[in-house]
């Protein structure tokens, strides 16, 4: 067990160092939400109608999860490469902890997911953003969307060892979880849908989380909403961790 | 990452006391010439730079055996050299190395035992004498100043052949008994017999031609010659 710790903090420090190195991988976590902030807030923004709500109160706790969502990609982009380099089979020699190679990497998201946090929360509240909830309930919700980036870097981790080439690793990932993330209470209230979709963002875990995240930062009730989410996020992280792990199994001997 | 953090990674992913994968790191990328290129990203490697990089990260937990798979495929002449001198070092400090190679030279060099796989099977195995010894042993290779010559030639040397001699594309060659006085007999023999002389030389087969022998084939992509070294 220590050494499945020390093994998946070395190859998470491989992951980050990979993403300090090449400044331009940087940008996905940095320039491009702040981008998707700036872009609905002021073009789209002015369209929408949010009852109740500032477009930009709406629009942050969405926008954020929907960012975290994605953040994993790098966890994706990384195995694919890897097993393309054939470098998981140098780690299959080594005496380490096999799990180690798919906690490390999802581990380093979680550092990269903390700095998406941490820009877009700085240009949302730029560009109007007000918390309306106490302090404790404000780290809750960075905790949970720590969580749910984390369940979706398993997701990514399935997907990489999956697909053919980083190439396809992104836009299968992309393909999957841009559908999800729209079609929830992310940037339009739900009930301005129509009835099919409505009745699918009701039940798509991205509204619950989303939902949650809004209760936790706008101080508006939640009912179960909160506890929900973070079953959603441990129960993803479940699933797709137990299928990250049986497709890596498969994926050294091929 | 740089050349020096991945084989501090290695040494850190099998758990070697604290502070020694830094100091393994700065001792192998030493020894393989990598020590300028320590803190450059990998990505900025040559083909040759990499290759001894891969077998620096194999070095790192001082394995007693190695494995080695065609280290030196797709190199350019003066890596391989240094990776042969790299391998050579090995084995002289007592490394048992196993590598499989397509250059028939290489295992020449290298290899003290080798075993010669042919689709899969092994056709032929022991040390590189033994296996150029199976062929036959040395011959001489006269080229003729002109062909026209060829029968008077043969018919001068066949008294010290130690088979018929062959005569192919104005290049004749026959195996001889022994090495020494070979050339000067021969030369004194075809000047006797009034022909002209371009080229003389002794050669011992090559793996390439024990090869050739044994599959009636020249080595292809899929047949791995196998050297193995004590």
């Amino acid at each position: 067990m220590s050494t499945t710790i020390a093994d998946t903090l070395v190859l998470a420090r491989r992951g980050v160092m990979r993403i300090v190195r090449a400044p331009d991988l940087l940008l996905a976590f940095t320039v491009q939400p702040i981008m998707f902030v700036l872009l609905f807030v002021y073009v789209f923004g002015g369209a929408i109608e949010t009852p109740g709500f500032e477009y930009v109160d709406f629009l942050m706790p969405g926008i954020l999860v929907q960012t975290l969502s994605f953040g994993g990609f790098a966890t994706a982009l990384g195995l694919a490469e890897d097993l393309k380099k054939g470098l998981i089979d140098r780690f299959r020699s080594l005496p380490m902890s096999r799990a180690a190679v798919l906690t490390g990497r999802t581990l380093a998201d979680v550092a990269t997911n903390a700095l998406s946090i941490a820009v877009m929360l700085i240009v949302g509240v730029i560009a109007g953003f007000s918390f309306d909830a106490p302090l404790t309930h404000i780290l809750l919700g960075i905790l949970l969307l720590l969580c749910f980036g984390y369940a979706f870097s398993w997701f990514f981790a399935f997907i990489g060892l999956s697909s053919s080439s980083p190439e396809a690793a992104q836009s299968l990932g992309f393909i999957l979880i841009f559908p999800l993330s729209f079609i929830s209470s992310a940037f339009v209230p739900v009930d301005s849908m129509p009835a099919v979709l409505q009745a699918f963002a009701e039940v798509n875990p991205f509204t619950i989380v989303i939902d949650a995240m809004r209760s936790l930062f706008l101080g508006i009730p939640a009912g179960n909403n909160v506890w929900g989410a973070f079953a959603w996020s441990i129960g993803i992280a479940v699933v797709f961790a137990f299928l990250a792990v049986a497709k890596y199994k498969r994926a050294v001997v091929r | 990452m740089t050349g020096a953090e991945n084989l501090e990674m290695v040494g850190r992913l099998y758990h070697l006391p604290k502070g020694e994968p830094r100091a393994r790191a700065a001792e192998l990328l030493e020894r393989f010439d990598l020590s300028e290129a320590a803190d450059r990203t990998v990505d900025t490697y040559s083909g040759g730079m990499r290759r001894r990089l891969d077998l620096a990260a194999a070095l790192v937990a001082r394995p007693p055996i190695l494995f080695l798979d065609e280290p030196t495929t797709g190199l350019d002449p003066r890596s391989r050299i240094g990776l042969w001198e790299t391998i050579e070092g090995r084995v002289a400090q007592g490394t048992t190395v196993l590598l499989t190679t397509q250059y028939l030279d290489e295992a020449d060099r290298l290899a003290d035992s080798i075993s010669v796989i042919d689709h899969g099977r092994v056709i032929a195995q022991g040390s590189s004498d033994e296996l150029k010894d199976q062929v036959g042993g040395e011959r001489l290779d006269v080229t003729l100043e002109s062909k026209e010559q060829a029968e008077t030639a043969i018919a001068a040397l066949a008294p010290i052949a130690a088979e018929p001699p062959a005569m192919s594309d104005g290049l004749l060659r026959m195996p001889i008994e022994q090495r020494s006085g070979a050339i000067a007999e021969a030369v004194r023999r075809l000047g006797e017999a009034g022909v002209g002389i371009d080229d003389i030389a002794i050669s011992r087969p090559t793996l390439d031609d024990v090869f050739l022998t044994l599959t009636g084939h020249a080595a292809e992509d899929e047949d791995e010659n196998e050297g193995e070294e004590r």
